[in-house]
């Protein structure tokens, strides 16, 4: 009985108790009469490290684009815990953007700002907090991705690691329910591209974020891969988990997945 | 456009922004506009000199003609023509490589209204600004017509002094003015635009910079002829 109380209050007053999802359903989308997603349906659950795989070309990044809104879809829906993100307006959608952090492929910092005015950015333009509470939360964020005293740096002076984990740093500097990585180890030689995987999956399970990740680094799909999302020609193909990649009987997927000599060793 | 107008997130971060942008528009824009004011109003001295030739014809004649053309046309829409290749381009290729390389989906993963947030400050801070910019290259071309008169020996400072106070219409200075604010919202609008809806890479920033350019300069010739109709006749 008092466990049941607890857990009831618990949801009254965390509500990050309640298990998030995103619900994809149905979403098309065309670019100039070319299909570029074709008909997926995907849910993706708290606590799991969601990865969205697949070749150059298969709309990957679409995707992505199309579940964070940056572009419309043609049909279908993409839901985040029962709000319709689809149907919204752009004011209705901001209050779910501000849930969002994102890392882009090359990092998208902003040129004019140092790394502080770049991690501080939303912070100033969305909270209340003073300059000290916001250089706190800055120097906090940029200790959690191990990049201290970077602050008065230029995005120019970084190198692609060090861009990569501002990014990260100013994805979570709103504290977000969901979190977007859109390749984010592209570009890195391959031991950063470790310390960048270890990164996002330390930062998800320790703040409790939805983390969806688009890649096609093996390493990241046999390491990370609690869910994965095979995509291929704008469809759906193979959804399963890293244990399940040796076993699928599927000619594309094996194909792109154990492409390369080291994966072929692998599978043996 | 309609982007344009919405409420913005912080009022005070827009104002930080016009006041950064009336930096970068109009002082970074000082330099040049002085330099060819000072050349044009010089050059229009003599080329008034040598074509006006009647004894009939005072030698103040010479500064009236220079005032006028300088205060109705050189400064307002010549400078203005300069501008939109400096300030144009300069726009239409930042906003251009901050859509490439992912800055303004950035912006607008975060919430913010990208477009009221990179182009209002700019297009306001152009229509403050560049009135003042175009005043002070007013007095500078008119200035240099003086010192070219005066130092080629074609017309002494005090008939040139007499030629600026005869028959002076303080409109012609409001109609240049009134030309300057809708040039000044064309230079930064269509930049932006061009800028702001770049697909592609370096190469489609620099066709987006070209774009704004020529597309700026013909609406300012275009708008330029509109006005003077509607103004001046």
């Amino acid at each position: 009985m008092v466990q049941c109380v607890d857990f009831i209050l618990g949801l009254c007053i965390n509500p990050a108790i309640i298990d998030m999802k995103i619900e994809v359903k149905n979403i098309s989308k065309s670019f100039a009469h070319k299909k570029v997603l074709d008909d997926v349906s995907v849910t993706f659950e708290k606590g799991k490290i969601n990865l969205v795989i697949g070749g150059s070309g298969s709309g990957k990044t679409v995707f992505i684009k199309c579940m964070v809104g940056l572009y419309e879809v043609d049909e279908g829906q993409v839901v985040y815990d029962d709000r319709n993100f689809s149907d919204m307006n752009f004011k209705e959608r901001k209050h779910i953007r501000q849930e969002i952090g994102m890392v882009f492929q090359g990092g998208a910092l902003f040129d004019s700002l140092n790394v502080q005015q770049n991690i501080m950015f939303s912070l100033t333009m969305f909270s209340n907090m003073t300059k000290e509470e916001k250089l706190d939360r800055v120097n906090f964020c940029l200790k959690r991705v191990n990049l201290p005293n970077v602050n008065k740096l230029f995005p120019s002076e970084l190198s692609g690691g060090m861009k990569k984990r501002v990014a990260i740093a100013r994805a979570i500097a709103m504290n977000p329910k969901y979190l977007f990585c859109d390749e984010p180890n592209s570009g890195l030689d391959p031991k950063t591209s470790i310390v960048i995987d270890n990164l996002i999956d330390e930062i998800t399970k320790e703040f409790d974020i939805l983390t969806i990740i688009n890649t096609h680094d093996m390493n990241t799909v046999v390491e990370m891969g609690e869910n994965i999302v095979y995509l291929h020609q704008g469809k759906v193909w193979w959804e399963g988990s890293n244990h399940d990649i040796y076993d699928v009987d599927n000619k594309e997927f094996n194909d792109f997945i154990f492409a390369s000599r080291i994966m072929k060793k692998l599978k043996k | 456009m309609k982007g344009l107008f919405l409420k913005p997130e912080k009022i005070s971060v827009y104002f930080r922004q016009i006041k950064i942008e009336m930096v970068d528009i109009g002082y970074g824009s000082l330099g040049i506009s002085v330099l060819i004011s000072v050349f044009m109003g010089a050059v229009l001295t003599i080329q008034s000199v040598h074509n006006i030739v009647s004894p009939l014809v005072p030698i103040y004649a010479i500064a009236i003609v220079t005032r006028d053309a300088v205060i109705l046309e050189f400064s307002p829409t010549v400078v203005c023509l300069v501008l939109a290749g400096k300030v144009g381009s300069s726009i239409a290729s930042q906003l251009g490589t901050m859509r490439v390389t992912e800055q303004i989906d950035a912006l607008e993963i975060m919430g913010i209204n990208s477009s009221g947030y990179l182009v209002l400050p700019k297009i306001i801070a152009a229509i403050l600004i560049l009135p003042f910019l175009i005043l002070i290259t007013m007095f500078v071309g008119i200035g240099g017509g003086w010192l070219a008169g005066a130092v080629t020996g074609l017309i002494n400072s005090h008939e040139f002094k007499r030629g600026l106070l005869t028959d002076f219409d303080t409109f012609n200075v409001q109609f240049a003015l009134i030309k300057v604010v809708v040039f000044a919202f064309v230079i930064t609008s269509v930049s932006s635009y061009h800028g702001f809806y770049t697909e592609g890479g370096a190469l489609e920033v620099g066709q987006s910079s070209t774009k704004a350019v020529v597309w700026s300069s013909v609406l300012i010739l275009f708008l330029d002829y509109v006005l003077t109709q509607l103004l001046l006749i």
